[in-house]
């Protein structure tokens, strides 16, 4: 059985370089399971690319990553994955696309199914089960392209959640979204770590959501710059030098909120 | 029905279906994945190559294959890579594999009867060799997405989920491309080199605009594709006009009309409004 402190991610050192240029410059990180981390910084620091380590899409120039006690290398990178559940920023999906909400969130299975093998009955109650979670079940059979991009999401939460993972990535999944439709992720997103105490690395750029973290890193120019609590890092020269620019908070019904 | 004691009309009305199937399931993996520019350029690197096996002396469907795989070998990295936009690339390709074409035909001596017939296909012409090719690609192609579908479904809805979710979806991905060379190889002797392509393309986004459902768009896809190639045939053989073109014009009006009574278009008006919610039927 999993113990509540085990180490679910580690990573040392690591450099992670696309082309010319650095996208990470000797990062250290480590989570244990169920704690719910928020990432956060400018454009261009590297967050996604720390979320690609984990998943095993990133090439690791050098350092070491160590993920649910096991070493990322190519040869295990499938399996891993398997394991991890991704929803990045909500996608350009073609209307006509032929694939309906129930069909995505089966995608979900395919891995840890793989090859020759068919979805079973139990597969089929993982997926309608996550359906549920999510609160898409009335949409169940409608083509993907027809929903709202928050519907979208919620889809995309459900096909990670069919992994059934040990380990949750969630790259900017409010962006691009309305008020009403963010505020929804974010209360879902939530809910999910409460009941089912899932690892969860979360980047956003949504500084208000940060108090929903148990812990917030701080990124920029590839670099971590610096990690704490939500109530640590919520604080006027904090995120106006991490973001270059001044960034004000107050004080709104007990809760530090953030203005430009 | 005079149309059907002739031997060689048996052939062809063999290889319309093995071509039309064929070509019309690979050309899902293509409308899919919009990566209709790869496969032209796929189709004309085989071009080029069955020319230079004309030119040589070795088989040209030997140089057909080898030309297209290694056009996919070059495109594949760039398009799976996904940095940057491959157009550029692929089109230098393109281009060069239509130079390299015509440069093995200039180069060949005497009338160029073999380099025109690769052009524009012979499907009158078939040998007993060009019917076991088409029928061995064919079956695979069906074996294929039968066995693999949950994985080509996967890959041809998103490759970056379908990989996130532990999929080999490179390896997929590399898979459908060489079957789509091989299925070019297989028919481009019927079709012609010039004119594959649109068998590939014009069935399977003609089934697009009518279903969501993707093993109906696989199975009308076929189905156009099979029609296509029989009405070709018939109208050919009735006005005495060139096959392979016809089977093109005819795949083509099947995509309008396809296009123009299809359920999605009313979609695109209503999700204007902003409701997410249209009740376009399947």
């Amino acid at each position: 059985m999993a113990r509540a402190d085990e180490v679910v991610i580690e990573i040392e050192d690591a450099v992670v370089s696309y082309r010319e240029d650095v996208a990470l410059r000797g990062v250290s990180l480590t989570v244990r399971r169920g704690e719910f981390v928020g990432i956060i910084g400018p454009n261009g620091a590297g967050k996604t690319t720390l979320l690609t380590l984990v998943n095993g899409l990133g090439r690791l120039l050098s350092g070491r990553v160590r993920v649910l006690g096991k070493p990322l290398a190519p040869r295990n990178a499938h399996h891993i994955r398997t394991r991890v559940g991704y929803v990045a920023q909500v996608q350009d999906i073609d209307p006509r696309m032929p694939i309906t909400v129930r069909e995505v969130v089966m995608i979900g299975r395919y891995g840890r199914l793989g090859p020759f093998h068919r979805p079973t009955q139990a597969d089929r109650d993982v997926v309608e089960r996550m359906i549920e979670l999510v609160g898409m079940s009335p949409l169940a059979d409608r083509p993907i392209g027809h929903l709202s991009g928050g519907e979208q999401q919620r889809t995309a939460i459900a096909r990670a959640l069919a992994q059934e993972p040990d380990i949750f990535l969630l790259d900017e999944p409010t962006a691009f979204l309305d008020w009403r439709a963010q505020r929804e992720i974010l209360d879902l997103v939530q809910e999910i770590h409460r009941r089912q105490r899932l690892t969860t690395l979360f980047v956003t750029h949504d500084l208000n959501a940060l108090p929903r973290c148990d812990r917030v890193v701080l990124m920029k120019d590839g670099l971590i710059q610096g990690e704490g609590r939500a109530g640590a890092v919520l604080r006027n020269e904090v995120l106006s030098e991490l973001y270059g620019t001044p960034i004000t908070l107050i004080e709104h019904a007990g809760r530090q909120v953030v203005l430009s | 029905m005079g149309i059907l004691q002739y031997r060689f009309m048996q052939n062809a009305i063999l290889a319309a279906f093995l071509g039309g199937v064929a070509c019309s399931t690979v050309g899902v993996f293509v409308v899919m994945m919009r990566i209709s520019f790869i496969g032209v350029c796929l189709s004309h690197a085989a071009f080029a190559g069955a020319l230079l096996g004309a030119l040589v002396g070795f088989n040209p469907v030997v140089g057909a294959f080898a030309f297209s795989l290694l056009a996919a070998a070059v495109i594949g990295p760039l398009a799976d890579r996904g940095e940057f936009n491959p157009d550029t690339a692929i089109g230098i390709l393109f281009s060069l594999m239509l130079g390299l074409a015509f440069l093995f035909m200039g180069l060949m001596p005497g009338p160029r009867t073999q380099a025109l017939g690769l052009l524009w296909g012979s499907i009158l012409t078939v040998t007993n060799a060009d019917l076991i090719l088409l029928a061995v690609v064919c079956a695979s192609v069906v074996a294929l997405v039968v066995l693999f579908f949950k994985e080509i479904q996967a890959v041809t809805f998103h490759r970056e989920v379908a990989m996130a979710v532990g999929i080999p979806a490179s390896a997929i991905f590399y898979a459908l491309l060489f079957l789509t060379g091989a299925t070019i190889t297989a028919s481009f002797r019927t079709i012609g080199g010039l004119l594959i392509f649109s068998l590939i393309i014009n069935p399977a986004a003609a089934a697009y605009q009518l279903t969501y459902s993707m093993k109906r768009l696989f199975c009308l896809s076929a189905l156009f594709g099979v029609l296509s190639g029989w009405l070709g045939l018939l109208i050919s053989y009735l006005f005495n006009i060139p096959s392979g073109a016809v089977i093109i014009v005819v795949s083509t009006l099947i995509f309008a009309v396809a296009t123009i009574f299809s359920p999605k278009r009313k979609v695109k008006g209503l999700s204007n409004v902003g409701t997410g919610f249209s009740s376009a039927a399947d």
